[in-house]
């Protein structure tokens, strides 16, 4: 027993390094699982609090440039609204449900990192606004990400440029199915992968979300094809696409909450 | 006693502020950041015993952490250079280290270069090891390490001797 305990005496900053080596490869490997950093995570009060503030000043440099695009935006949704208002006249059978399957909130990005494997956002919404865990985010122009973690006044959201991030897309002209995944290179490009060989692809289709998840709707777009490859098995395709956003920029985002799903996760369960 | 101890507190809230607001948006040729917050570890007196650089270089790591929502990847690569920092600072100091009497302000600037670069390296490889995650990753790793290293270095020296108290 003495023994030991001189042991431990005499390497006590060997064991002391060893511990805190441990747990912080222990935090290490628990982020690069999906939906698992609980603890060190930039939701809460004091980094949230900083981001914040931060961005309260730094905001105001790219005010123009957000406008313009929101104005961009403005523009297109005008256009479609008046140009489809004779379809308005259409009956619903479910009146009640109409319109409430997917709610909408807007958001400020307040963190955004792009050169990293493992990219994570920060937004100015918590579960004080209701968003929680499993949510999609999007801006005018694509996908964006899934929120993570949330606490009261802050999310984070797993964006798309993220090793863990795995999310059902398709092709917009047929309904071939895919998985969006990052290889970690640039953020312009992402990859699509286990389309079927079958599939007619050319260069510069669109790809779209597939709705399939319940996280994102059907139709949000992704981007399009630069580039494919059979992968080595030779049975499906590995395409390179270049995103519509461009994610080194980005300011005002949407949360989209999915009313239905905790009816259909409750459904998938059962099974 | 007490000022040592406010020195050191600002140090730490500045260094982690810079890393998190400044250098970690820099992204010089889209992905190379410069981590100076490891000017911490580096500048912490010598006397101090090892366990409160080892506890404190982990709370500095966890600190970056927190705000870049990358688990525990700082704060292992901070534990790790604060536990080889006395073999570091024999390499590049030799018999000064030994009677205990560095000042880091006086010390001639080749032997300051060679001990932030010994940091620096051994902070980085850690980092982006377990960052990147990935054994087959290996050559980006290194890669990283260097380029984002040169950075860092360059970084430390120009901020070590710009706040350098000559006067003395």
């Amino acid at each position: 027993m003495q023994q030991i305990i001189n042991f431990i005496i005499r390497n006590k900053t060997f064991l002391l390094f060893l511990l805190l080596f441990s747990v912080s490869v222990l935090f290490t490997v628990q982020s690069h699982s999906y939906h698992k950093s609980k603890f060190i995570n930039s939701a809460n009060f004091l980094t949230g609090g900083v981001y914040s503030t931060v961005n309260n000043i730094s905001e105001y440099f790219s005010l123009k440039s957000q406008n313009e695009i929101l104005a961009e935006e403005n523009n297109r949704l005008k256009s479609i609204l008046y140009n489809s208002r004779s379809k308005l006249d259409s009956v619903f059978i479910d009146s009640l449900m109409f319109g409430t399957e997917y709610k909408f909130t807007t958001a400020q990005v307040l963190k955004n990192s792009y050169n990293i494997i493992d990219n994570i956002l920060l937004i100015n919404r918590g579960t004080k606004d209701s968003v929680q865990q499993d949510f999609g985010v999007i801006t005018d122009k694509g996908i964006l990400g899934i929120v993570d973690q949330t606490s009261k006044n802050y999310a984070t959201v797993l964006s798309i440029l993220n090793s863990n991030s795995r999310i059902s897309a398709q092709l917009k002209k047929t309904n071939h199915l895919g998985s969006l995944i990052w290889d970690g290179k640039t953020p312009e490009y992402t990859q699509l992968l286990d389309i079927p060989k079958i599939a007619p692809i050319e260069t510069g289709d669109t790809i779209i979300t597939s709705g399939r998840s319940s996280i994102f709707p059907k139709g949000i777009p992704i981007g399009t094809i630069n580039d494919f490859k059979l992968d080595q098995s030779e049975n499906s395709y590995i395409i390179n696409i270049k995103l519509f956003n461009d994610m080194t920029n980005i300011e005002h985002v949407y949360v989209i909450e999915n009313v239905n799903l905790p009816e259909i996760k409750s459904l998938l369960n059962n099974e | 006693m007490n000022n040592v101890l406010s020195v050191h507190s600002i140090r730490f809230i500045t260094l982690v502020l810079l890393q998190v607001l400044i250098f970690n948006h820099i992204n010089f040729l889209g992905y190379i950041n410069p981590y100076p917050y490891i000017l911490f570890i580096a500048l912490f007196p010598i006397k101090n015993n090892r366990i409160n650089i080892i506890l404190l270089s982990f709370f500095l790591g966890l600190c970056i952490d927190l705000f870049l929502d990358t688990g525990g990847v700082n704060a292992a690569a901070c534990v790790f250079t604060a536990y080889i920092r006395p073999i570091v600072l024999k390499f590049s100091f030799g018999t000064i280290y030994e009677h205990q009497t560095i000042k880091f302000e006086s010390v001639d600037l080749g032997s300051k270069l060679i001990y932030f670069s010994l940091l620096t390296l051994a902070h980085h490889l850690i980092l982006f090891s377990l960052q990147l995650f990935n054994i087959s990753k290996i050559i980006l790793v290194l890669q990283k390490t260097l380029f984002s290293g040169i950075f860092t270095i360059l970084m430390c020296m120009l901020i070590s001797i710009i706040f350098s108290r000559k006067h003395k």
